[in-house]
């Protein structure tokens, strides 16, 4: 059974009338690393807001299928808690809350749904810290607010941080290397590197080829007018890098 | 995060219109006769077997009264009240002036049990340690019905008792401190207070005494149309220390109850007061039946150089709101402090704020306050500061922060600054935010429910001012503010 199995998926802005998704299909594996490119206004962030269960979307028709079942009836919390992570293009900021407090009440949230214990304060930090170190994570990024005054390379840490302690099945990145320098860049792809597994996949979406430089995919998907119009091995990126969407859209439209 | 935890699963067990202490008692009680007159003054003031100059302390407001009206600048609405219609006095008829615990109906130590308040000492005792202890003042409708530890306070010096007992008691210190901060021309709530006031707590802390434990008055009304109007009376005296917290509950009801109290406080050289209310009252259905009138006066004085006196408020309750604990900063180099979280939802109507006069010099105070409002509610945040000629070198900082849970409530934020002296510094801080859906869904994409996201996000906001109560009440309050905002959202 494939992980993730997206089925004629079909969505628009709950307050307009215009369709985003067109009857998408995509299948991810377990294991794989999944891009998926494509121009502005194709849809992407909409795939990964609806896969995650953004209010402003309505959609229409379709499902997608996580682990067999269809996810799309589901609370965010709900799919959280079976292992949909989505790492935020601008991850928001939470006043006042401080970044530990957080950090546990999502652990403890998910392992509750899971029926699974409250996890102890000393391994709750034992892990909190071995995870921050290796991501460049300062202390004192840990004791501010959640987000709050961070540049945007630590905000990227920062998910790429939650993604690792809530270890999840799925994970979707959305445009994750927008705004990241080199070094940055490095840190965020080796602390998903790190995660590869047999497991779990990855849904890497970008527009650029560089990302795809330190995080190698085993697929390349290239989105437009709300479908996936080809799909190819990692030699399509450098193929889009080198011609541009006009070819491959064009001839698609 | 266990007081997430807790909040959350607290918020699960209840209904949304499900108000926690909305039951009633069934004891039997006294009431006196329905209305308001010279007579009925008289009654409350036999019935306390009050010496003659409290009788004619309180006939002098009632005919200032006469010529009073209701003031109405206040940002809230609601119909008139007819102060003929209501009850003045209500006591448990079994026995209005217990000696002892087990002189009291059972069925009220029961509602205290119910609440939360143990008041037998032995059971306050048990698995807590003694820093850790709260003497208590159970106030039942009109009457004060037990107060704890009095013996163990007594040996320390303090006075911990109801306002009645203290009249027939101490009634020197009363007779001197009484209406020296409110006085009963102030207001036309405070002048009704003077008249017909029924119970209330005193404290007395003598000089260079520090309170070995918090104090605190429970109330509660339980019978129908019955106002409640209770005087607090606070004196630290030079150099002393006291920590005093008020916690308020009602039954639910289809009518609107009055609640027009009266605090007031002294500090004295040195001394300090640090004041804290949870006030939850019931604030009536969410489509606004039923509820508590809460119109208070509370006012502090810090009459001595160097005092202090700090309030700290988590007002969750009551239909409406009317209430303003200010200080007046008398002694030169004294201190003022408000700290406060007002949560409004459903109908809730709250226009609550301070006032930090500055007469002495080099006085300093600071407002922290914060609103959430969330249903069709309107939260309003009213406030003075001022600074007199002499007060050289005042200083005040202010910061006050609104949230806004939802698109059919208010934040309203009304602030009036005077300073008479050039050397005044004053400083606004204000801001007004909403809880945005960006921000649910990323906690929720965490894997948090809404409620679980809201405690967490609102709890943040708060957390200022909640560090400021005192710790058994903190975990209480967190509890407490989750609980009022259930069914805000979706």
């Amino acid at each position: 059974m494939s992980l993730l199995e997206i089925k004629n998926l079909t969505a628009k802005l709950a307050d307009e009338d215009k369709q985003i998704l067109n009857g998408l299909n995509l299948t991810v594996e377990k294991g794989q690393v999944a891009a998926i490119m494509g121009p502005n206004g194709s849809g992407k962030s909409t795939l990964s807001y609806v896969l995650a269960g953004r209010e402003d979307y309505d959609v229409t028709d379709g499902e997608a299928l996580l682990d067999g079942e269809n996810i799309l009836e589901l609370a965010p919390d709900e799919r959280a808690a079976k292992g949909l992570f989505l790492a935020f293009q601008y991850p928001i900021e939470i006043p006042g809350v401080g970044q530990m407090t957080f950090l546990k009440a999502a652990i403890n949230a998910q392992r509750k749904k899971n029926g699974l214990g409250e996890i102890s304060t000393p391994e709750f930090i034992k892990l909190v810290n071995g995870k921050a170190k290796e991501l460049g994570i300062s202390q004192d990024m840990l004791r501010r607010s959640v987000n709050v005054g961070f540049s945007g390379g630590e905000k990227k840490r920062n998910e790429i941080l939650q993604m690792s302690l809530l270890a999840p099945k799925l994970a979707i990145l959305d445009e994750t290397d927008s705004g990241l320098d080199i070094d940055a860049l490095k840190i965020v792809a080796d602390g998903v590197n790190a995660m590869r597994s047999p497991d779990r996949a990855f849904v890497v979406i970008t527009h650029y080829q560089r990302l795809l430089d330190y995080i190698r995919p085993d697929v390349v998907h290239v989105m437009a007018g709300g479908q996936i119009v080809k799909s190819g091995g990692p030699e399509l990126a450098l193929e889009l890098e080198a011609n541009g969407y006009a070819d491959i859209v064009g001839k698609a439209a | 995060m266990p007081a997430v935890q807790e909040t959350v699963e607290q918020v699960r067990s209840i209904d949304v219109d499900q108000y926690k202490y909305g039951f009633t008692t069934d004891v039997e009680m006294e009431l006196a006769p329905k209305g308001l007159s010279e007579d009925i003054v008289r009654y409350i003031s036999a019935k306390k077997g009050e010496p003659e100059w409290m009788l004619e302390w309180r006939l002098d407001a009632y005919r200032r009264w006469l010529t009073l009206r209701e003031p109405e600048w206040a940002r809230v609405h609601y119909p008139k009240i007819d102060f003929q219609d209501l009850y003045y006095y209500a006591a448990p008829k079994s026995n209005p002036a217990p000696k002892s615990l087990d002189e009291i109906d059972p069925a009220i130590l029961e509602t205290y049990k119910k609440l939360g308040i143990p008041l037998r000492e032995q059971e306050v005792l048990a698995g807590v340690a003694p820093e850790n202890r709260i003497a208590v003042d159970a106030v039942f409708d009109s009457v004060s019905v037990a107060t704890t530890f009095k013996d163990e306070l007594a040996k320390a010096g303090v006075i911990f008792c109801s306002i009645s007992e203290a009249l027939r008691e101490h009634p020197e210190l009363v007779k001197q401190y009484i209406g020296s901060v409110v006085p009963t021309t102030d207001n036309f709530y405070a002048t009704l207070n003077s008249a017909v006031f029924s119970d209330g707590s005193f404290v007395y802390v003598p000089p260079g005494v520090r309170c070995p434990m918090e104090l605190s008055t429970y109330f509660r009304i339980n019978e129908k149309n019955t106002g409640q109007f209770e005087r607090t009376l606070i004196i630290a005296d030079k150099g002393s220390y006291v920590s005093y917290l008020e916690g308020c509950t009602a039954p639910m009801r289809d009518e609107n109850q009055l609640h027009a109290a009266v605090v007031e406080l002294v500090a004295l050289e040195d001394a300090e007061i640090k004041y804290s209310t949870v006030q939850n009252w019931y604030p009536g259905d969410s489509e606004g039946r039923g509820g508590i009138y809460n119109f208070v006066t509370k006012r502090g004085d810090c009459r001595g150089a160097r005092s202090k006196i700090s309030w700290t408020q988590v007002e969750t309750g009551s239909a409406i709101t009317w209430k303003y604990p200010s200080c007046i900063l008398r002694g030169d180099d004294s201190q003022g402090e408000f700290y406060s979280i007002a949560v409004s939802n459903g109908a809730q109507q709250v226009d609550s704020g301070t006032k930090m006069i500055h007469l002495g010099k080099n006085t300093r105070s600071r407002i922290i306050s914060k609103g959430i409002s969330a249903g069709k509610s309107q939260n309003t945040y009213r406030g003075l500061v001022s600074a007199h000629r002499r007060a050289t070198n005042a200083k005040n900082f202010t910061n006050c922060d609104s949230l806004l849970i939802g698109n059919k409530c208010g934040a309203h934020t009304v602030p009036y600054i005077e300073s008479k002296t050039a050397s005044a510094v004053f400083e606004h801080e204000a801001t007004t935010s909403k809880v945005s859906e960006d921000q649910m869904f990323y906690c929720m994409q965490r894997g948090l429910t809404q409620e679980e996201a809201i405690a967490l996000i609102v709890n943040g906001f708060v957390k200022d001012v909640l560090q400021q109560l005192p710790m058994e009440f903190m975990v209480e309050a967190q509890k407490l503010i989750a609980i009022s905002l259930e069914g805000s959202v979706g």
